[in-house]
C-alpha cells in the first residue's frame, strides 16, 4: 500500500525584544543563569505582568509577512498546568483569539511552487530552563529564559514530506529575518520546530492518527525525525498495527524517534482569559503603520533583484537568501559596479571567504564599495581576474581598499605595448631552442613562453596584449 | 475631655503634624503604646514594626526640622493587610504556606503611602488568602471585634478593620474581593470603601480573584477615606489593569450639600433575607439622606440572586490559578518529606493551604475544566454582564444606590465555620459590587440592641468615589451618630 503523510508544523519564535514580553528584564542568551530576572518573571506573589508593545509590533509584522488577518480584539489567556520551569505555574498565552490568523506562505519545491496554509500565529511567554545533570543529582531551573516572548506559528496539515516541511522552515527563518524580529538561532532555542505527523494510504480523505515530534533542535534534525517518522508509521501499519496518539522525542545520535508521552495522559490546560491584562486592540492604523514598516520580503525581492540587475535566477536567489547579503549586493551595485560580474564576486568568491572564515556578510571588512571599486579595476584592465582574487583574498583580512593594495604592492598590470615587447624580445632571446621548436609548429611552446614573460613581469603583464605581442614577435 | 490620638482622625493627625504640634514620632509612640494596651485583647496586628515605624516617623520629623513639605498623610499610623506585599517584615496572606516569606518588593500601594509620608506599625490579620468573611480562618490568630470580643471583625479584612476600631491605627488597608473591606468595616462600625475596579493598582497584592480584587482604605471617618484615597488612586504602570483617569482631590468632594441627589434603594435588597434590626438601621439612615434632600427612588436588580454563585464561579476559577504558584519550589513552605516533584507539589498544598482555600481551589479547578467551562465559568461570565447591565439602568435613575452592607450583625466565633454556604452569605450585598467592578462604601448607621455595629452600604457609578464619599459624608454629619469608642476602650 501507498501512503501519503500529511504534515502541519507548529514553531515557536523567539522575539528579539530587547525586554521579556511581561516585565522589563534583558532577553540576553549568554547570560549567568538567574541573573534576568525579576519578582514579575519569577512569578513573585502581588506582581502583575504588563504587555510589551514591541513584542505585538513584531508579532503583527509577522502576520501580515505571512498573509494573515490581524485580530482587530484579541486577548491572552491563562493556561494551567503544573512544573517547576512555569514560574506561575501557568503560561500566559493565546488560545481561542490569536491575534494573527488565516494566512499563507508560498514556497517552491524542486521547482514547483506550493502554497502552505498558516493557521494562527499567537503570542505567548517562554518558560524556564530546567536543568537535571548538577552536582549531587540536584536539579536546578534558570528563570533567564523565563518570559522572553515567544510567538508560536501554526500550519495546516498542508505538508506532504520531509522536503516540503524543510522548504517551509527555510522560507519561514528567511521571512523572520528579513523582518528582523527573531535571529532564528535554532541551536540557542529561538526557533524550535514541531511537527506533527500522520500518513494515510494515498487518496484517502481521512487523516490518519497523528504524532507529535517534539525537540529537534536543527533543519536537518527535522528533515530527518520527518522521515523517520513516515516510515515508522508506514511499517507500523503495514504490519498491521496502529499509530498511537502521542508525543514523540528526536534522538539525533541514533536518528529515530521514542515515546514520550501519551496523549491520553495529556493535560487539561483549563484556559481562561488572563484577568491581569486588558484586551489586545490593534486598530486599523496600527496595522498600517506595522504595514508600511515592513521590509520587501525575500520573493519580491528575488524577483526584483532578478529583473533589475539582469541576473539569473539562481544568483537572485543566492543574493537574497538573506537580507544582509541583498542589502550588501545592491550596495555593491549601487557604488557602480557591473550588477552581473558584482554578484559573481559576491557569490563565488566573497561567499567562500566568508564560509572559510565561517564569518556573516555583516561581519565583512570588504566595504561594498571596495568591492565594487575591485571589480572596476578589473574592467578597466588595471588588474587581472587573477590579481584580483589575491587582492579580495587580502581586502578581506586587512579591510584596505583593493586600490591601496594595488598601490601598496605595485601591482599594476602592464598593459603597454612597448614596454611588454621589450620584455618579450628579451625572453625570446634567453631561450632560442623554444623560438626554434615553435616556429617548426610545435604550438605548445608558447604557453611556456607566456609563462616566462609572466615570470619576468611578477604576473603583471595584461595576458590579452602579451599574447597579441608573443605572436606578432614570434612570426618569422 | 479632649480626644486621646488614638482617636483622632487621620486628617487631624496629619494638620497636627504638619503644625508641629506634635511629631511624628510622639504620635507613633503613642500608638504602639495603644497597640501594646489593647491588642492582647483584640488580636488586630500580626507583626509590628517597632523599630521600622519610628524610624520611618523620624524621617518625617527631620523633614519638617529642615522646613521641607510634609505629604498628605503625614505621621498618620497605617497598619497593612498581611496579603500587600511589603519589603519589611513578611507577606503571609495568613496562610501556613507563606508563614516566612519575605517580599523582594514592595506594593504600589504601599510605595505611595510611604511617599505621602505615613507610618506603617505593621501588619493586620486576615483570612487566609482573603478567602473568607470572619477572619477565623487566618492561620495565625483569632481577630476579635473591639465591640464584642466573643464576636467575629467580619473579614476577609477584619484585622484591618478591628485594628482602626479599636484606635490601634487610624488608617488600615485592606483588600476587596466580595465585600472584604465593607463587610468588616460594617461589623466593626468603621468606613470602608472598596474603589472602582481600576482606580488603585493592585501591584504587590497577592492575588485571589484578579477581575474582583480591589485595594481600599479602613478609616473611623469619611473624610479620612477620601483623604487616603487621593494617595491610593491613580494610573501604575506596573498594573495594566489600572485605569489612566485623573485623581480629583476627593476631600473637596465632601461638601455637606446632597440636594437633589438621588438615591436608590433596590427592593431585591429589602426582603427577608435583611435581619430585623438591621433593616431598621439601614431605613433610619436612608431617612437621614432624605433629610438631606436626597430624593428616593426605587430599583431593581433582577439578576442579584445569581450573584452568590456567579461570584463563587469566577473567584475560585481564579483563585485556582492565581493560588497555583504556592508550590514550594521556590519560595514559602516545601513539605519536608516529599521524595518528587509531583509529590512535593500534593504534600505541600494539602499541608500549606487550609481547608477554606483548599475548597476553592478544587472548586475553580473543577468550573474551569473541560467539558464544565461552558456550563460553570462561561455562564457566570454572562450572568456577571447581566448584572453589570441591571446596576447600568439602575443608576440611570439614581446617582447613588443605597442599601445594607451585611444581613446581620457581628456574630460570635465558630457560629458560621461549619457551614460555608451559610458563611457565603455574609457576602450577599457587597458581592455585586465587585462583580459590576464598581465603587462601594460601608458607612456605620448605629447600634444594634446587642450594642453592635450596623452598616449602610452605597455604590456608585463606575469611577464616581467623589458622589459617594460625597453622600456617604453627609450621612456622617447628619446622623449624629457617632458611635464612639468600642468597649474595648
Amino acid at each position: 500500500m501507498e501512503f501519503e503523510a500529511v504534515i502541519g508544523m507548529e514553531v515557536h519564535v523567539e522575539i528579539n525584544s530587547r525586554s521579556k514580553v511581561f516585565c522589563a528584564c534583558a532577553t540576553d542568551f549568554h547570560a549567568p543563569p538567574n541573573t534576568n530576572v525579576c519578582p514579575i518573571c519569577l512569578g513573585m506573589p502581588g506582581t502583575l505582568p504588563v504587555l510589551n508593545v514591541d513584542m505585538v509590533d513584531k508579532s503583527v509584522a509577522v502576520g501580515l509577512a505571512l498573509n494573515c488577518a490581524i485580530s482587530r480584539w484579541s486577548k491572552m489567556d491563562r493556561k494551567n498546568y503544573f512544573y517547576p520551569d512555569l514560574a506561575k505555574n501557568y503560561q500566559i498565552s493565546q488560545y481561542d483569539l490569536p491575534l494573527c490568523h488565516g494566512g499563507w506562505l508560498d514556497i517552491e519545491v524542486d521547482g514547483a511552487p506550493r502554497r502552505i496554509g498558516i493557521t494562527r500565529a499567537h503570542m505567548e511567554e517562554d518558560t524556564a530552563r530546567n536543568t537535571h545533570t548538577l552536582a549531587g543529582g540536584q536539579s536546578g531551573v534558570d528563570f533567564n529564559r523565563c518570559g522572553l516572548p515567544l510567538l508560536e506559528i501554526v500550519t495546516e496539515p498542508d505538508i506532504r514530506s520531509a522536503k516540503e516541511a524543510h522548504a517551509y522552515l527555510t522560507a519561514l527563518k528567511q521571512i523572520l529575518q528579513y523582518l528582523g524580529v527573531s535571529d532564528c538561532n535554532m541551536e540557542e532555542g529561538s526557533l524550535r520546530a514541531e511537527a506533527n505527523i500522520s500518513i494515510r494510504p494515498t487518496g484517502q480523505e481521512a487523516f490518519g492518527t497523528k504524532t507529535e515530534v517534539k525537540n529537534v533542535a536543527s533543519f536537518s534534525g527535522v528533515f530527518k525525525a520527518i522521515d523517520y517518522e513516515i516510515s515508522r508509521q508506514a511499517q507500523v501499519l503495514r504490519s498491521g498495527g496502529k499509530v498511537i496518539q502521542e508525543t514523540r522525542g528526536w534522538d539525533a545520535d541514533r536518528g529515530v524517534t521514542f515515546s514520550q508521552r501519551l496523549k491520553e495522559s495529556a493535560h487539561d490546560y483549563r484556559y481562561f482569559p488572563e484577568p491581569d491584562l486588558v484586551p489586545i486592540v490593534v486598530d486599523e492604523a496600527w496595522e498600517q503603520r506595522i504595514r508600511e514598516s515592513l521590509p520587501e520580503l525575500p520573493i519580491a525581492r528575488k524577483a526584483r533583484v532578478e529583473s533589475q540587475y539582469g541576473l539569473s535566477a539562481y544568483d537572485a536567489g543566492v543574493i537574497t537568501m538573506t537580507r544582509a547579503l541583498a542589502d550588501y549586493y545592491e550596495a555593491v551595485a549601487a557604488a557602480g559596479a557591473d550588477p552581473k560580474k558584482a554578484a559573481n564576486w559576491l557569490t563565488v568568491e566573497l561567499q567562500a571567504l566568508l564560509t572559510d572564515s565561517k564569518q556573516e556578510i555583516t561581519e565583512c571588512r570588504v566595504a561594498p564599495a571596495a568591492l565594487a571599486e575591485l571589480v572596476a579595476l578589473i574592467e578597466s584592465g588595471d588588474i587581472s581576474g587573477k590579481m584580483a582574487k589575491d587582492i579580495l583574498g587580502d581586502m578581506f583580512i586587512t579591510g584596505k581598499t583593493a586600490r591601496a593594495i594595488v598601490a601598496e604592492k605595485g601591482l599594476v598590470q602592464i598593459s603597454d605595448s612597448g614596454e611588454l615587447a621589450e620584455i618579450i624580445r628579451r625572453v625570446l632571446a634567453e631561450n632560442p631552442a623554444q623560438v626554434e621548436q615553435y616556429r617548426a609548429g610545435k604550438e605548445k611552446v608558447l604557453g611556456f613562453l607566456v609563462g616566462q614573460v609572466m615570470r619576468a613581469t611578477q604576473g603583471k603583464a595584461n595576458p590579452q596584449i602579451l599574447n597579441d605581442l608573443l605572436r606578432d614577435e614570434l612570426a618569422p | 475631655m479632649t480626644t486621646p490620638w488614638h482617636y483622632k482622625s487621620a486628617m487631624e493627625i496629619r494638620n497636627a503634624v504638619r503644625n508641629r504640634a506634635v511629631t511624628a514620632t510622639e504620635i507613633t509612640e503613642h500608638h504602639l503604646d495603644r497597640i501594646a494596651e489593647v491588642d492582647g485583647r483584640v488580636d488586630a496586628f500580626t507583626q509590628i514594626w517597632r523599630d521600622e515605624a519610628l524610624a520611618q516617623a523620624a524621617a518625617v520629623d527631620e523633614k519638617a526640622r529642615q522646613g521641607r513639605e510634609l505629604g498628605p498623610l503625614a505621621g498618620v499610623p497605617v497598619g497593612l493587610k498581611e496579603l500587600l506585599a511589603t519589603r519589611s517584615g513578611k507577606t503571609t496572606c495568613a496562610s501556613k504556606i507563606l508563614e516566612n516569606y519575605r517580599s523582594p518588593y514592595d506594593a504600589t500601594v504601599v510605595r505611595k503611602l510611604a511617599a505621602a509620608d505615613a507610618v506603617f506599625l505593621g501588619k493586620v490579620n486576615m483570612d487566609e488568602f482573603a478567602m473568607g468573611s470572619s477572619t477565623e480562618r487566618s492561620t495565625i490568630k483569632t481577630t476579635k471585634n473591639p465591640w464584642n470580643l466573643k464576636c467575629v471583625p467580619g473579614g476577609s479584612s477584619g484585622g484591618s478593620a478591628a485594628a482602626v476600631t479599636a484606635g490601634e491605627c487610624a488608617v488600615s488597608l485592606g483588600s476587596d474581593t466580595g465585600g472584604s473591606i465593607r463587610q468588616p468595616a460594617c461589623l466593626c462600625g468603621c468606613v470602608g470603601i472598596k474603589p472602582t475596579y481600576g482606580r488603585v493598582s493592585r501591584y504587590g497584592l497577592v492575588a485571589f480573584a484578579s477581575s474582583l480584587d480591589q485595594i481600599g482604605p479602613l478609616t473611623r471617618t469619611v473624610e479620612d477615606a477620601a483623604l487616603t484615597l487621593n494617595t491610593l488612586c491613580g494610573r501604575d504602570p506596573m498594573d495594566a489593569t489600572s485605569a489612566d483617569l485623573p485623581v480629583p482631590d476627593f476631600t473637596k468632594a465632601l461638601t455637606g450639600d446632597i440636594k437633589g441627589l438621588r438615591v436608590g434603594l433596590p427592593r431585591e435588597y429589602f426582603t427577608d433575607a435583611l435581619g430585623a434590626e438591621m433593616r431598621e438601621k439601614v431605613e433610619a439612615a436612608v431617612d437621614v439622606l432624605r433629610r438631606g434632600g436626597a430624593e428616593i427612588v426605587s430599583v431593581s436588580f433582577p439578576h442579584a440572586q445569581y450573584a452568590i454563585a456567579v461570584y463563587y464561579i469566577i473567584c475560585t476559577a481564579e483563585a485556582s490559578a492565581n493560588l497555583a504558584r504556592f508550590d514550594g519550589v521556590r519560595y514559602g513552605f516545601r513539605h519536608p518529606a516529599a521524595k518528587s516533584v509531583e509529590e512535593m507539589y500534593v504534600l505541600t498544598k494539602s499541608e500549606g493551604f487550609g481547608p477554606e482555600v483548599r475548597r476553592r481551589i478544587l472548586l475553580g479547578t473543577y468550573v474551569l475544566s473541560s467539558g464544565y467551562y461552558d456550563a460553570y465559568y462561561l455562564k457566570a461570565q454572562k450572568v456577571r454582564r447581566l448584572i453589570k447591565r441591571d446596576f447600568d439602568e439602575a443608576f440611570e435613575k439614581c446617582d447613588v444606590i443605597a442599601g445594607p452592607t451585611s444581613p446581620i450583625p457581628s456574630f460570635e466565633f465558630g457560629s458560621k465555620t461549619d457551614n460555608p454556604m451559610e458563611m457565603y452569605l455574609a457576602d450577599i450585598y457587597t458581592i455585586s459590587v465587585n462583580l459590576a467592578t464598581l465603587p462601594g462604601i460601608s458607612i456605620p448607621c448605629g447600634l444594634t440592641a446587642s450594642g453592635l455595629p450596623a452598616g449602610l452600604q452605597m455604590m456608585a457609578r463606575p469611577f464616581d468615589e467623589e458622589t459617594l464619599l460625597r453622600a456617604a459624608h453627609c450621612h456622617e454629619r447628619m446622623s449624629g451618630i457617632t458611635l464612639g469608642p468600642p468597649p474595648i476602650a
